[in-house]
């Protein structure tokens, strides 16, 4: 694939630094960005549903990577295809922002800015404390978490429908 | 604590409150009604900035700002600032002409995205019986989508100035790392011109909103600069006449342990709950807001003070229009100063920092060794400082609206909160409404 050709897949990595195990989404993103998949664009993101609704606006495929808090076991990888159904729950945290992602894809979907396909992975967290390291639990689960959203992402740029 | 026997006579209402959607962070409100009277009011909250203040410890002056700056995901400029204006105190560093004006550029970013986020996102929807800004948007969508856009357009000066939206990395201790070229500013300035008129329309807008009647004899506390509305950095005073240097904070300013809380409430001269933040910058310095903003505030309906907290939205609808006037004018008088920075000389001693955060003042005092380590640290965020006064406006508005069913009561009271557009992640961890009828 030539550079010069637009990216068609985003990915997003949600997280806080500062917070235990809410750092997962950018380390996600961080490990995925250094695969150089010629057709994936990686950003980061503090979650701000603001800036989240901009970045994803527009755009064929979206999948978004944050920590989330559900009651599993920490580090299960939890997939959610929110371009036709809602993003339930409160498992996600909200960030130190006023809205949210889960406010966003709602707000999005009102406003018709959904990008054509957003699909959201949640990564089980153990602990939100600040100032913490990632959970033992949350870091072995990486790898794994990382490679399954690769694969998703060829799954999409292939044109499946279903990725996972 | 009620007694035993009490719990079995008693109609235990507990309402929970989600407002997490709506209020950043979390934290609790507990009332106590007997005989339709209400007898105690409780905003129990937890605070986060004490964890920042032992982090701090053993770090070096340049990190404050970078540090500081994620405690709010939503005014990190204000964190910085002030962390910087405490650090350049105990240095004795002075940052004038185009690199002042740079710096109050930048505030002027984050005043426009935290406010038109609270306006449009956080407290409309109270005013029009939304229950929130999604459902808001199914009938308003302009309204929203220019919320998004005055807050995109915020972001791009933080961004532009910062470096980064995020935890911005351009500026430090003696200015900046770099400055931005003329032309980058006037290529915003076209949008912001856009932005000033959408501003000015808000104004229209909030002002007809329908307002409860509620008048407090508020004690405001802001900034005061002789020759601009204070953003950046400034005196304090008060509406009860108190003029004093950022120095000689602590003196007049204490913080109480609560008990029902671990939040620590402050008061001003070991007395008195005050109020920071855009009703107080706009009623103690409405002289020295811009001819556009003074014309949009007056023509909305509101006199020079502002007593009305619900009318807060049309207040920080004024001090939107005026960041994006303020900003256009500093880009227009804008000419890349030859240095990015000032030098630093690093010498040990205590520094005090004050400037006005979108929700009020936000004060960092740093005790600093001969290396310019950080001893410790002092951070009062604007949400904490109103604390008392938020308890105090609900014990006030509580006892009028007892008859109202408990959502619609709930409801109300979250309203209350909202006016102070409180940033819960700062000062509180969860919010739950319990009420408590005798």
């Amino acid at each position: 694939m030539s550079p010069s050709v637009e990216p068609e897949v985003v990915l997003i990595g949600i997280g806080n630094s500062l917070r235990g195990d809410d750092a997962v989404g950018l380390h996600v993103a961080g490990h995925i960005r250094e695969r150089q998949h010629p057709s994936l664009r990686v950003f980061e993101s503090d979650g701000d549903g603001a800036a989240l609704l901009e970045l994803w606006n527009g755009k064929q495929t979206v999948i978004i990577v944050d920590a989330v808090s559900s009651g599993s076991p920490p580090g299960t990888v939890h997939r959610f295809d929110v371009t036709e159904h809602p993003l339930h729950g409160r498992m996600f945290r909200d960030s130190t922002h006023a809205f949210s992602l889960q406010h966003a894809v709602e707000l999005s979907r009102v406003l018709q800015k959904l990008p054509k396909r957003l699909i959201v992975y949640g990564i089980e967290a153990k602990s939100f404390a600040l100032g913490a390291e990632l959970s033992q639990e949350v870091s072995a689960a990486l790898p794994q978490a990382a490679a399954r959203i690769l694969r998703d992402v060829n799954a999409q740029l292939q044109g499946g429908p279903e990725g996972e | 604590m009620p007694s035993a026997a009490k719990v079995k006579l008693m109609k235990t209402k507990t309402i929970r409150v989600d407002l997490l959607a709506r209020v950043e962070g979390e934290g609790g409100l507990y009332v106590k009604v007997k005989d339709d009277k209400v007898v105690d009011v409780q905003l129990k909250i937890f605070e986060a900035p004490r964890f920042f203040e032992a982090f701090l410890r053993g770090r070096a002056f340049s990190e404050a700002p970078d540090i500081t700056s994620r405690i709010c995901g939503i005014c990190p400029i204000a964190y910085q600032i002030s962390a910087i204006n405490a650090m350049e105190d105990a240095f004795g560093v002075k940052v004038e002409g185009q690199l002042r004006a740079l710096r109050r550029l930048i505030y002027c970013g984050e005043w426009i995205e935290s406010h038109a986020l609270h306006i449009y996102m956080l407290h409309a929807p109270d005013f029009l019986g939304y229950q929130d800004s999604i459902q808001m948007a199914k009938e308003h969508p302009q309204e929203v989508e220019r919320a998004l856009q005055l807050k995109k357009i915020g972001n791009e000066i933080v961004r532009l100035l910062g470096g980064r939206e995020i935890h911005p990395i351009n500026l430090r201790v003696g200015g900046f790392y770099k400055v931005p070229t003329k032309a980058s500013l006037l290529e915003l300035a076209e949008k912001l011109k856009w932005a000033r008129d959408v501003a000015a329309e808000t104004v229209k807008w909030t002002s007809k909103l329908p307002f409860p009647e509620m008048e407090q004899d508020y004690l405001f506390v802001a900034l005061r600069h002789p020759d601009e509305y204070a953003i950046q950095e400034g005196r304090v005073v008060s509406s009860d006449g108190m003029d004093i240097g950022v120095r000689e904070y602590d003196q007049h300013f204490t913080e109480e342990h609560v008990a029902h809380s671990n939040a620590l409430h402050s008061v001003l001269d070991g007395r008195h709950m005050y109020f920071c933040g855009p009703m107080a910058r706009y009623s103690l310095n409405f002289d020295q807001l811009s001819p556009m903003a003074q014309g949009a505030a007056l023509s909305a309906g509101l006199d020079r003070i502002c007593r009305n907290p619900f009318h807060s939205i049309i207040v920080r609808s004024v001090e939107t229009l005026y960041a994006c006037d303020e900003a256009l004018r500093i880009i227009a008088e804008y000419k890349a100063p030859d240095q990015p920075t000032v030098p630093v000389q690093v010498r040990p001693g205590a520094g005090y920092g004050c400037s006005e955060a979108p929700r009020g003042i936000l004060y960092h005092r740093y005790r600093l060794d001969e290396q310019g380590t950080i001893l410790d640290a002092k951070i009062v965020p604007p949400t904490s400082q109103n604390q008392k006064r938020i308890e105090e406006d609900l014990r006030q508005f509580i006892p009028s609206h007892l008859r109202l069913p408990q959502e619609e009561l709930r409801w109300r009271c979250e309203q209350v909160i909202r006016n102070y557009d409180p940033c819960l992640s700062c000062s509180t961890h969860f919010l739950k409404l319990e009420i408590r009828r005798e």
